[in-house]
């Protein structure tokens, strides 16, 4: 006969709402673990899908993530022609908040190097690659948009041709992916007459020098476009990313190009590094700490239940020891129904979680090494929160019974 | 110990509740001796210190001074206990309280059946002994009830099941029939005598039920703590019980 159980069955209503009210608990506690999850998993899903082997970026810089960094694209010429080297591409991130159909739509671009990187290496969910050079884009389904919807970015629209899963940037927004060009477009969007004005400017500028006086054709020139222009500089990328042939010494390749004064080198291994230590550490340690006190929380309020429902039965374990029953009987009673609750709070957590965490606007990953993890917490806070009981049964008097 | 060795003992008993101003005097210098497979009644006005001395001699309570022996063990000097006491209740003693305190989580059968499990009888075993007992205390139509559905009287005869379930060598009863009409009360006062007879089980009573007197071997009457008078009960009707 099983005191524990006879004495739930006899309360069962109070006993499930507050295995209910446990577990509601037990599932923040686990949403927060699987929170940090979905950051860790967020913020290295691109590069460890992208395929590079290094992140050349500019001097000095973390980036292109964790801040950002500004190279000439041309420097991807310069890597292709490094031994080892299979492919260099550029690469441009940077966010944007637009609007689409009256909402805000924050999208995190990203230009791939098309056509080298028509975005294989994606995860398509739908749609396809990109197959043009111009207008169309690959959006995360966290964005919210349809294959076919056509959205104006720029002077330009786009329309949507994929549709990826669980691409999100580390601040949550949507990936959104482009040929390399249209996501310059997209970024240097001068309107009209700022281009009228800059190029005014321009000629301004040569006809102040004596090159632009004794070469007139020149003033004319000034008023091409910016990339009819030898003299400017070719555009800004964020990345240039390098693969190279299996087998190739990525060391050396790091050596070689740190010996560059105007870029820095990254592997792969330390652009995770970088995401994680620079950006998610913070969130972590965040998440942590609230994580921890809500255990102390959820340990609290148990052993507070704990102890109202032994000191409710204190009558009837006083009568226990009257009739001679051992402690073990009275400790096994109200153990028994701390680890119970403990256990159904658990099971509680898990299921719901598993419905509600995907609705949840950022991700939520719970992986099985944090739920064995939980369940050793909730075993031990079981156990801790029993022990206020405990003590109270162990303390009360046969004699009390009578009196 | 053994049951022919199992006899009690108490000598210079005294309980004194609270202290100073507060202090109660509820037993003093109460001296006995009862033997084995005997039936004593304890009679007394209200007050008079009845519960106290069957919870001292039902190691519940600790005497202020004075010695308890069961059998030939000292089982408390003063408030020292000798033994250990849960182990002594849970194998020896059998209660019936003047409140009935049955577990209200536990129908009726499960009620007695602690008791057995208690004591490491289990199972089959434990339920039949248990549905035997309800059914000698014509309560067995309602074992699979919890208390509160039970009458004050019918919860009464539970107690006295679960008092009686492991043949204990003491049963102490205080006011056991005060809930049940005389029908019923007499009837358990008759199943105690049983038990002392086929068990060799020593029982005392706290009563104030004067017609069921005759079935005692013995009649302790307290008053103001003290013990006044042992006096046998009426030796022919005692032989017609026998
Ligand atoms: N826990 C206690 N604290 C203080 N005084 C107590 C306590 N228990 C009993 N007393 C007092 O001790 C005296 C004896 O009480 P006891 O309960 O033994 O009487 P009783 O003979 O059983 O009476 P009744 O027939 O009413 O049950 C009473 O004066 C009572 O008030
Ligand atoms: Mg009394």
């Amino acid at each position: 006969m099983n005191l524990a159980l006879k004495d739930i069955r006899h309360n069962l209503s109070r006993f499930s709402l507050t295995a209910l009210g446990i577990g509601m608990l037990l599932m923040i506690v686990m949403g927060m673990g699987g929170i940090y999850q979905g950051l860790i998993q967020e913020a290295t899903l691109l590069v460890d899908n992208i395929g590079a082997d290094l992140w050349v970026v500019q001097r000095e810089t973390r980036g292109p993530f964790a801040e950002i960094s500004r190279i000439p694209r041309n420097l991807e010429d310069r890597l292709k022609s490094m031994p080892g080297v299979v492919s260099a591409r550029a690469f441009v991130t940077y966010p944007v908040q637009r609007e689409f159909r009256d909402k805000p739509l924050r999208m995190q671009i990203q230009g791939l190097s098309w056509p080298d990187d028509r975005g294989a290496w994606l995860p398509l969910v739908a749609g396809r690659r990109i197959e043009s050079a111009h207008y169309e884009m690959i959006v995360d389904q966290i964005l919210g948009l349809g294959l076919g919807d056509k959205v104006k970015l720029g002077k330009n629209v786009y329309t949507v041709v994929g549709i990826t899963k669980n691409m999100s940037s580390m601040a949550g927004d949507g990936l959104a992916f482009f040929t390399l060009l249209d996501a310059l477009d997209i970024q240097y969007d001068y309107s009209g007459e700022a281009i009228r004005i800059e190029r005014e400017a321009r000629r301004w500028r040569v006809a102040k020098q004596d090159i632009g006086a004794t070469l007139p054709s020149l003033l004319e020139r000034a008023l091409l476009p910016s990339s009819n222009l030898a003299a400017l500089p070719t555009p800004y990328v964020s990345a240039v990313l390098v693969t190279l042939f299996p087998g190739t010494n990525v060391n050396t390749v790091v050596e070689k190009i740190s010996g560059w004064t105007d870029v820095t080198v990254f592997t792969r291994d330390q652009q995770n590094e970088l995401l994680l230590r620079g950006v998610v550490d913070r969130a972590r340690r965040q998440l942590g700490l609230f994580r921890s006190l809500l255990i102390v929380i959820s340990t609290i309020i148990m052993a507070l239940i704990i102890y109202t429902l032994t000191l409710e039965k204190i009558h009837d374990i006083a009568m226990l020891k009257l009739i001679g029953a051992r402690n073990s009987v009275i400790l096994g009673l109200i153990l028994q129904q701390a680890l119970l609750l403990g256990f159904l709070g658990y099971i509680f957590a898990f299921y719901v979680g598993k419905w509600v965490f995907p609705m949840f606007p950022r991700r939520v990953v719970i992986n099985a090494d944090d739920l064995i993890y939980l369940a050793m917490i909730v075993f031990v806070i079981s156990i801790l929160s029993a022990g206020l009981g405990i003590w109270k049964a162990l303390s009360v008097e046969p004699n009390e019974v009578v009196s | 110990m053994t049951a022919s060795t199992l006899a009690i003992r108490g000598q210079s008993l005294t309980k004194i509740y609270g202290s100073g101003n507060a202090e109660v005097t509820a037993m003093e210098d109460v001296s006995f001796f009862l033997s084995t497979g005997e039936v004593v009644a304890l009679l007394g006005p209200s007050g008079a210190g009845k519960s106290t001395l069957l919870t001292i001699v039902g190691l519940i309570n600790s005497p202020t001074s004075g010695r308890l022996f069961i059998g030939e063990d000292l089982v408390t000097d003063g408030p020292a206990a000798k033994v250990n006491l849960r182990a002594y209740r849970r194998r020896f003693i059998g209660y019936v309280l003047q409140k009935t305190n049955l577990i209200p989580f536990l129908t009726a059968v499960e009620n007695v059946r602690l008791a057995l499990e208690i004591n490491d009888v289990s199972g089959r075993a434990a339920r039949n002994r248990a549905m035997e007992l309800l059914k000698s205390l014509d309560v067995v139509h309602r074992s699979g009830n919890l208390p509160y559905m039970l009458s004050g009287g019918e919860q009464q005869r539970v107690a006295i099941a679960r008092a009686l379930a492991n043949r204990p060598r003491l049963v102490l009863a205080d006011e056991p029939t005060a809930a049940l009409d005389s029908v019923r009360g007499r009837q358990v006062m008759e199943l105690f005598r049983t038990v002392a007879r086929e068990y060799g089980t020593t029982v005392m009573v706290a009563t104030h039920d004067h017609r069921s007197l005759d079935i005692f071997d013995r009649i302790l009457e307290m008053e103001d703590g003290k013990l006044l008078s042992q006096r046998h009960a009426d030796i022919s009707s005692r032989i017609a019980k026998v």
